[in-house]
Formats: C-alpha cells, sequence, structure tokens
C-alpha cells in the first residue's frame, strides 16, 4: 500500500471513500512526517495537531454516512497570512507576536466548509515580501530538493516558501497561499510542485494580512494539476465582504484538466528571452513549445512589449501600497508593543523592533514614492506603466488564448546567496510580476529538472477568469514531462 | 535618483519608524539603489497613458444601509497590549 503521504489529493479522496484508509490515519500520517521534518525544512511555523485530530474525526463521520464533501477529510497546511480563527496568525513578523484572530478568513472558511483538515500554520516571507523565504521571523525554509552531489541548504522560493516546501515534501497534501509578485508560482517553479494564481478577484482577500490590494491574491499549491484544481474550485467564491472579489460563477475547473489543447493557440512572448536566463530554461521552455504542438495546439509568437518595465513599476505600486497596508501596525491594538513616552514614540520604536529589513525597506521605498513632490513621478507614473502592460497582454489575446514562459530566471539558490543587493533578489520576479500588474491568472507548473537535478517549472498565463485554459494546457505539460522524482529524503529525524 | 540621509530620516518620521544613524546610512545606499534601478521608468512616454485605477472592469456593488455587525468590543480587544474597559491604552498623547 502507497505511503498515505504520497498520495495525490484525488487519490486520497477516492481511498477515503473506498474505506482503504481513514481521515484520522491520513491526518496522523502527516503530522508524524511533520514531527520529523520541520527541524530541518521548518516549513510550520504552527502545527495544530488537535484541530488536525477533530477536524479528522468529523471527517469520518461524514464519510460513514456517505456525505463526504468535495475535501472530505484532506489534510492542508495553510499559509501564515491566512487569519484562522482562534489560531495564531502572524503573517511570519514579530510585530503580530500572538495575534489570535476572533474571525476566519473566507478562503480558508471555504476549505473547512468542504472538509479540509487543517494540519497547521506554514511559513513565509514576512508580510509576504521576498522571493526566498529567508525574511520570515521564525527563521527560512529549506527546500526538501538539493543539488545532485550537494547538502548545500537551497531555498523553496517565497514568499510562500512554508507551502511550496511542505507539499513537496509531503507534509502536507495541499496548501494555501498568496501571490503579489509570484509568491505562489515561483516557489512551486523550484519545488516542482504546481502553483496557480487565479485572476484578480477571483478569490476573496478578506481575512488574508494584506500586502499590496491591487496585486494580492490568494491560490494552491499541490502535487498535481488536478489537485491544484480541485484546491482552487472550492477556495474560490464571491464575497461580499471584499468589493474587488468578483461575482462570477467558479467554474468545474477540476472538469476542466483533461480536455487537452486540440485548437488552442499558445502564444511565446520573445521578450521573456532575457540575457540573464539560464540556458537550460530556454531550452525547457522550447520543450514545453515541443510538448503543445504535438499535442495539437498551435504555436504563435507574440509581442509584449513593455515586459522590461513590469518588474520596476511592480517595485513602485507593491512598495507603495504596502507602505499603506502596515500602517495600522503602531502597537496600540495588536500584537507587539515597545513602551515609548508618547504616542509618537510608540508608534516608533514598536514599528523599529517589528518589522524585519526588508519590511522597512518597502514601507520606506512606498513611503517616499507616495510622498509630495514625488507621487506623479513614481506611483502615477508607475499606475500608466501598469495600463501599458495590460494593454500589451490585451493585444496578444486577441491571437492567442494562453502564453507560455518559462517561471524563474533559475533554479533554486542557495540560502545567503543573494542576500546582498536587495535588487538582485526582486530580479527572481521577473517573469512572474508582468501577471499579478495585469490581474491576470498565472500558473506555474513542472517541467523538468536543471543540470543540477532540481525542478524547473513552466509558466501559463491566461486571460482574465479563464483558468481553465490554464489548467487544461498545464496537465498536457505535466503529462508530456512525465512524474517527477520525489526529493530524496534527507530530512526525516530518526524515529 | 539618490536619496540623502535628510531625505531618510524624513521617509522614516513619515512612516512612523524609528532608525539608528546605523541604519540611516545603510538605508541610504540601498534606498538609492532601488530608486536608481527604477527610474528606468522615464524611458516611457506616458503623456496619453491613463493611470490603472482598477484590475478588473466591475462596478462596486453596495449593500443596504443596514446595521449587519458590530457588538464585539470584546473580540475587538482581544489581542490588544493593554485595555482599560472597552478602551485601548496608549501613552499620553504629549503636545
Amino acid at each position: 500500500m502507497t505511503n498515505p503521504t504520497d498520495l495525490t489529493i484525488a487519490e486520497a479522496r477516492a481511498a477515503l471513500d473506498r474505506k482503504d484508509l481513514s481521515a484520522t490515519e491520513l491526518a496522523e500520517a502527516h503530522l508524524d512526517a511533520i514531527d520529523k521534518a520541520n527541524e530541518a525544512l521548518n516549513a510550520f511555523v504552527l502545527v495544530t495537531p488537535e484541530r488536525a485530530l477533530e477536524a479528522a474525526k468529523e471527517s469520518d463521520g461524514r464519510i460513514a454516512k456517505g456525505e463526504a464533501r468535495a475535501l472530505e477529510g484532506i489534510p492542508l497546511g495553510i499559509k501564515d497570512l491566512f487569519a484562522t480563527k482562534g489560531v495564531r496568525t502572524t503573517a511570519c513578523s514579530h510585530i503580530l507576536d500572538g495575534f489570535t484572530p476572533t474571525y476566519e478568513s473566507t478562503v480558508t472558511a471555504n476549505l473547512w466548509s468542504a472538509g479540509a483538515v487543517m494540519l497547521g500554520k506554514l511559513n513565509n516571507d514576512e508580510f509576504a515580501m521576498g522571493s526566498s523565504n529567508e525574511t520570515s521571523y521564525y527563521g527560512p525554509v529549506v527546500n526538501p530538493w538539493q543539488r545532485q552531489g550537494s547538502n548545500a541548504k537551497l531555498v523553496p522560493g517565497g514568499s510562500s516558501g512554508g507551502s511550496s516546501a511542505a507539499v513537496a515534501a509531503r507534509l502536507c497534501m495541499g496548501a494555501t497561499a498568496t501571490d503579489t509578485g509570484g509568491s505562489i508560482r515561483q516557489p512551486a517553479a523550484v519545488t516542482g510542485t504546481v502553483g496557480i494564481k487565479p485572476t484578480y478577484g477571483r478569490c476573496s482577500r478578506w481575512g488574508i494580512v494584506a500586502f499590496a490590494s491591487s496585486l494580492d491574491q490568494a491560490g494552491p499549491i499541490a502535487r498535481s494539476v488536478e489537485d491544484a484544481a480541485m484546491l482552487l474550485k472550492a477556495m474560490a467564491s464571491h464575497d461580499p465582504k471584499d468589493t474587488t472579489s468578483v461575482d462570477v460563477p467558479v467554474p468545474d475547473y477540476v472538469a476542466a484538466v483533461s480536455k487537452g489543447v486540440k485548437g488552442l493557440t499558445v502564444g511565446i512572448p520573445k521578450e521573456y528571452r532575457v540575457e540573464r536566463m539560464a540556458a537550460e530554461i530556454d531550452t525547457l521552455w522550447q520543450q514545453g513549445v515541443k510538448w503543445l504542438e504535438q499535442a495539437g495546439a498551435k504555436i504563435k509568437p507574440v509581442s509584449l512589449p513593455h515586459t522590461k518595465y513590469a518588474l520596476p513599476s511592480y517595485y513602485i505600486v507593491a512598495p507603495a501600497e504596502a507602505s499603506s497596508n502596515l500602517a495600522r501596525y503602531d502597537g496600540v491594538r495588536y500584537g507587539l508593543r515597545e513602551p515609548g513616552n508618547d504616542v509618537l514614540s510608540l508608534y516608533e520604536n514598536t514599528r523599529a523592533a517589528g518589522f524585519g529589513e526588508e519590511v522597512k525597506r518597502r514601507i520606506l521605498i512606498g513611503t517616499y514614492v507616495l510622498s509630495a513632490g514625488y507621487y506623479d513621478a513614481y506611483y502615477l507614473k508607475a499606475q500608466k506603466v501598469r495600463t501599458l502592460i495590460k494593454r500589451d497582454f490585451d493585444q496578444a489575446f486577441q491571437e492567442v488564448d494562453v502564453i507560455l514562459t518559462p517561471t524563474t530566471p533559475s533554479p533554486a539558490f542557495a540560502l545567503g546567496e543573494k542576500s546582498g543587493d536587495p535588487v538582485e533578489m526582486y530580479l527572481n520576479d521577473i517573469f512572474t510580476v508582468t501577471v499579478n500588474m495585469a490581474g491576470l491568472p498565472g500558473l506555474s507548473v513542472p517541467a523538468g529538472v536543471s543540470s543540477e537535478g532540481t525542478p524547473l517549472g513552466l509558466q501559463l498565463i491566461g486571460k482574465p477568469f479563464d483558468e481553465e485554459t490554464l489548467f487544461r494546457t498545464a496537465r498536457v505539460i505535466e503529462e508530456a514531462a512525465g512524474p517527477l522524482a520525489k526529493p530524496v529524503n534527507w530530512w526525516s529525524r530518526a524515529a | 535618483m539618490s536619496v540623502d540621509r535628510a531625505t531618510v530620516h524624513r521617509i522614516a518620521h513619515l512612516a512612523r519608524i524609528a532608525i539608528t544613524e546605523e541604519e540611516a546610512a545603510r538605508l541610504e545606499k540601498e534606498l538609492s539603489g532601488i530608486l536608481d534601478w527604477v527610474a528606468q521608468l522615464d524611458e516611457l512616454d506616458t503623456t496619453d497613458v491613463e493611470p490603472m485605477t482598477r484590475v478588473v472592469a466591475m462596478t462596486m456593488k453596495q449593500r443596504n444601509d443596514e446595521v449587519t455587525d458590530g457588538n464585539c468590543a470584546d473580540d475587538i480587544l482581544k489581542n490588544a497590549p493593554a485595555v482599560d474597559d472597552h478602551y485601548f491604552v496608549v501613552p499620553k498623547i504629549v503636545e
């Protein structure tokens, strides 16, 4: 019998319904895996075994009565950016020490209504700001993947590094994550997992710690395209509490997965072939093109002329919105409070002690670009560039149905390797930020391995609310690439 | 476009984050580096371009003007570092 933690969500649902195993056994297997792994990987910042077993027990009850819901009994990890009622939520920041929400985020509420089981909260870059999970107050996450012949610790990507590492290491069957500039797709790519950032407005942002309100979106990370579709179907909903959430029915993403790509036209944007790109990434991209062609898709070169301006404009817009969203952390109503003689010192001391370096950098950049005298030159300018980026995509989508690009410019790098120049770290987002800036859906699917034996992903970008095309195209790539080997388990401590 | 030390202090004050002289020195370099890098946007002529003010074209929904929430002061105060009755307690605001 397969190790329960090796099952996909789809397989586990079937096994549970057949009573091959119970939801309690499934939860216990994962809690055991987490217990053995977390010291080495640091993927979870909080494990919730009692809650997991309680939920699993309830699931077993429902399964016995034949009342299983879409994700009944499936153990998931939740990025620590999602407010979970009664369970500590910190955005992996010192400034939210001990914060215990009295409310549940809409996305996680949807998952519990579908019968999913919470294993715990997953590590992430502080306030979702980062591409390597090295800025978390709870310490970095280690990628379960290692380079061949090396035991150097690699990053799992970021900001959803806990989510990607936990799914790749089989500590949970799927995870929630968020993506503002690539924080679902990039970690998925460097851990060999599937990650999708849906169209802006598809999932509710209510109860998710806000980073950049016009860019943030929740989405799943899972080990297969089908699993990602199952999770997104449960996560997405219209939410009256989030006025940016769209009132559009959620399609049956799972049904779309096996539709194939015959008759679809795939766009290949020439501006994504950049100087700093590793040669093997370009090779993989061309392999992706061949696979889709062989499966019956038409291929068409397209141009997205403003691509190179997406990253600098993102690094104006996102910090600007972050400086506004993080103004609420002032030591008054929740989280850390540092003493001060007066209210001003209270604010200044609390925020100095509570925020990490990267967060402070971004708040300061954001404050600067919004300040009197600079607003037009920076923020307004960046928002105009955003219109140009969106226009590029609108025009391209008149000729193609989906766009194929690499997800990252390189495979997973080592911890500490990019901690010098902040801009060097930002360049990891080069292929992903365009998608957030345009509000489009984007998916990363594992497509191969690097010369070092570490995973590489390909990115699919879709029309607004056309996640179905992303899933069916990703499935073709997934099938053509063949199953990815499991990362060799170096991380479990002895029983 | 570089930021100088005085600007770093001014921004830090606007952002209500206390910084040491050491941090100010480091931030001067880092923020200047980032701002120099984003300045490439000046290459683009955006004279007749509207700024993007909404990501997805939609009409904002309104709700009926009814009280449907509230009366949960205890929940709101639950995570507060210092409370007194139904008040958040802070140091005196000094003129």
